[in-house]
């Protein structure tokens, strides 16, 4: 397969997929998705609270399978990422909007655990790759502080550096600039950015991004692709020019624009 | 999707007659035991396949849970030693009386091995090691499970059964083997400290002819095996109900309790099966 092929090669695609949640996989709460992104593609999937951003990423991230519908990773249709599909498993990274991180283990523990796990590192073998994260998501300075202790908008840079120890293809966020402030917000769109356009710790390939969100805002960017929660249902919409052009309540709400309600 | 059916058992209204009531607590109790064995051979299968994945990750937890299902209690297990080994011969005076002193020191060596080595070793420990470790089993897993972490560990690839439940497995079956030893020869030792501050004529010598007299080959070997399946099954009953299901955060309080009565019935029905292995043999 030639550079160009795999450029444009489908790492993702959904078809009429319904997604279940975590705790019932039958309570549907997305229907209609339809989905194809493409390698080096950066998506973001917008809708407001409770729309179903975290069970969709879950059911991409293979915790869950789609409760109905054709969900094919790298060609290969897919439902949960079991044992038998472990090197599947680790062409994608996983952020959570709280980090999930591990409280009994401090910042950098935390970011080599997978390296650590994956290739039976001592932990001394690790702190070359571990540090070298650090630096890059500047989290050196409190690499020794276990989580309790920092703030909420340090743990989600542990838990992106910690999603990248294993070099993934795809990188899926949920919410990553929830709750940040603008100095932080800014920080994460350069950095997925340069992720995005390849960074040289990932070999300089260009990365596959899914991101989540409850504010378009941050996000305007013409290369970026859109897609919308609405009612239950996934809606693709492209690129930002038709964010803009779009007249849906949700949009406008999306975009903190004054919605015409009458909410007397 | 066996735990939704299990929720809808759990939160369907009261049925009306009483036949309803018990068919249903039945029908839960079926789904319990299926649901705990299962997870026993998951875990049992997990161990045996990954013993040798990521060692240098899996075996320090291994370290960690065994010092806190073993050697963290020992203190604890010291003084209930003492006062076992205080009371078991106590009573055992004032209870044969009627045979005299000289009569009543002959069984001192016998009661101690049928009442501490056959049976309140092995279960006291594990109930003492139940309610110190494996609640804290329960809590812990459940807040993993309700916070999320699961699902972390799953999109990190690390198989949530090998890194949380198999170094807890092993833990406390090491934990409850050793604990058991500890106290049954801690009980021994007391038991005839208790005698000779109460005067009581019987050398240390006699003592140990007594228990020697007394113990068989047998005894030994099911006391090991009662041991490490207390501390096996524990591990299994708690991990269950801490990981096995999805959980809210409230939740994980009443599934504690539900673990630890459960991890009793658990020992109380192994202990029943090793009487009847002595009946038999």
């Amino acid at each position: 397969m030639n550079e160009n092929e795999n450029q444009n090669e489908t790492v993702i695609e959904m078809r009429d997929v319904q997604v279940g949640t975590m705790r019932d996989l039958s309570e549907v709460v997305l229907e209609n998705v339809n989905l194809s992104a493409a390698r080096g593609e950066f998506w973001v999937v917008a809708g407001p609270q409770h729309s179903g951003k975290s069970d969709f990423l879950m059911m991409t991230a293979g915790l869950m399978p789609p409760a109905n519908g054709c969900y094919k990773f790298f060609g290969n249709e897919t439902g949960i990422f079991d044992e038998s599909r472990l090197a599947d498993r680790l062409r994608m990274g996983f952020i959570f909007e709280s980090a999930q991180l591990f409280h009994d283990l401090t910042i950098a523990e935390n970011i080599a655990l997978p390296l650590r796990y994956h290739k039976n590192l001592s932990p001394s073998d690790a702190v070359k790759a571990v540090d070298e994260l650090l630096e890059l998501t500047e989290l050196k300075p409190i690499a020794d502080v276990t989580p309790a202790n920092l703030p909420r908008s340090w743990h989600r840079r542990a838990g992106l550096a910690r999603a990248l120890t294993l070099q993934p293809e795809i990188l899926l966020l949920d919410n990553p600039l929830g709750g940040l402030n603008a100095r932080h917000s800014q920080w994460w769109l350069r950095f997925l950015d340069g992720l995005w356009r390849g960074h040289k710790l990932l070999g300089e390939k260009p990365m596959t991004i899914i991101a989540t969100t409850d504010d378009l805002r941050p996000w305007r960017n013409d290369a970026r692709r859109f897609a919308l929660l609405k009612d239950g249902e996934f809606v693709s919409l492209g690129a930002w020019n038709k964010i803009l052009s779009s007249n849906e309540p949700i949009v406008k709400e999306l975009l903190a624009q004054p919605v015409e309600e009458n909410i007397l | 999707m066996f735990h939704i059916e299990k929720q809808w058992l759990r939160h369907a209204p009261l049925p009306k007659s009483f036949s309803n009531y018990f068919g249903r607590k039945l029908f839960l109790l079926f789904l319990t035991v299926h649901g705990l064995g299962a997870f026993a051979l998951i875990s049992l299968g997990v161990l045996l396949k990954k013993w040798t994945v990521a060692p240098n990750i899996i075996r320090p937890l291994i370290f960690k849970e065994t010092a806190r299902a073993g050697i963290k209690l020992l203190p604890m297990f010291i003084f209930v030693a003492l006062a076992l080994g205080f009371l078991t011969i106590g009573q055992a005076m004032a209870g044969l009386t009627h045979l005299g002193a000289s009569g009543a020191i002959q069984y001192l060596g016998t009661i101690m091995v049928i009442v501490i080595v056959r049976e309140l070793g092995p279960l006291l420990a594990a109930v003492l090691v139940l309610a110190r470790v494996g609640t804290a089993n329960v809590i812990e897993l459940g807040n993993a499970r309700a916070l999320g972490d699961v699902e972390a560990l799953e999109t990190m690839g690390v198989d949530p059964v090998h890194y949380l439940v198999v170094p807890r497995v092993i833990g406390m079956t090491v934990g409850v083997f050793a604990l058991t030893v500890y106290l049954i020869l801690g009980t021994l030792v007391s038991g005839y400290l208790f005698a000779f501050l109460q005067d009581v004529p019987l050398t240390p010598s006699q003592y140990y002819l007594q228990l020697a007299d007394s113990l068989t080959s047998l005894d030994f070997a099911l006391v090991a095996a009662k041991s490490l399946l207390f501390g096996f099954f524990i591990a299994i009953v708690t991990c269950y109900h801490g990981l096995a299901q999805p959980l809210r955060l409230e939740e994980v309080s009443r599934v504690a309790v539900r673990a630890v009565s459960q991890g009793i019935v658990v020992c109380v029905l192994i202990d029943a099966l090793f009487i009847l292995l002595y009946l038999v043999t």
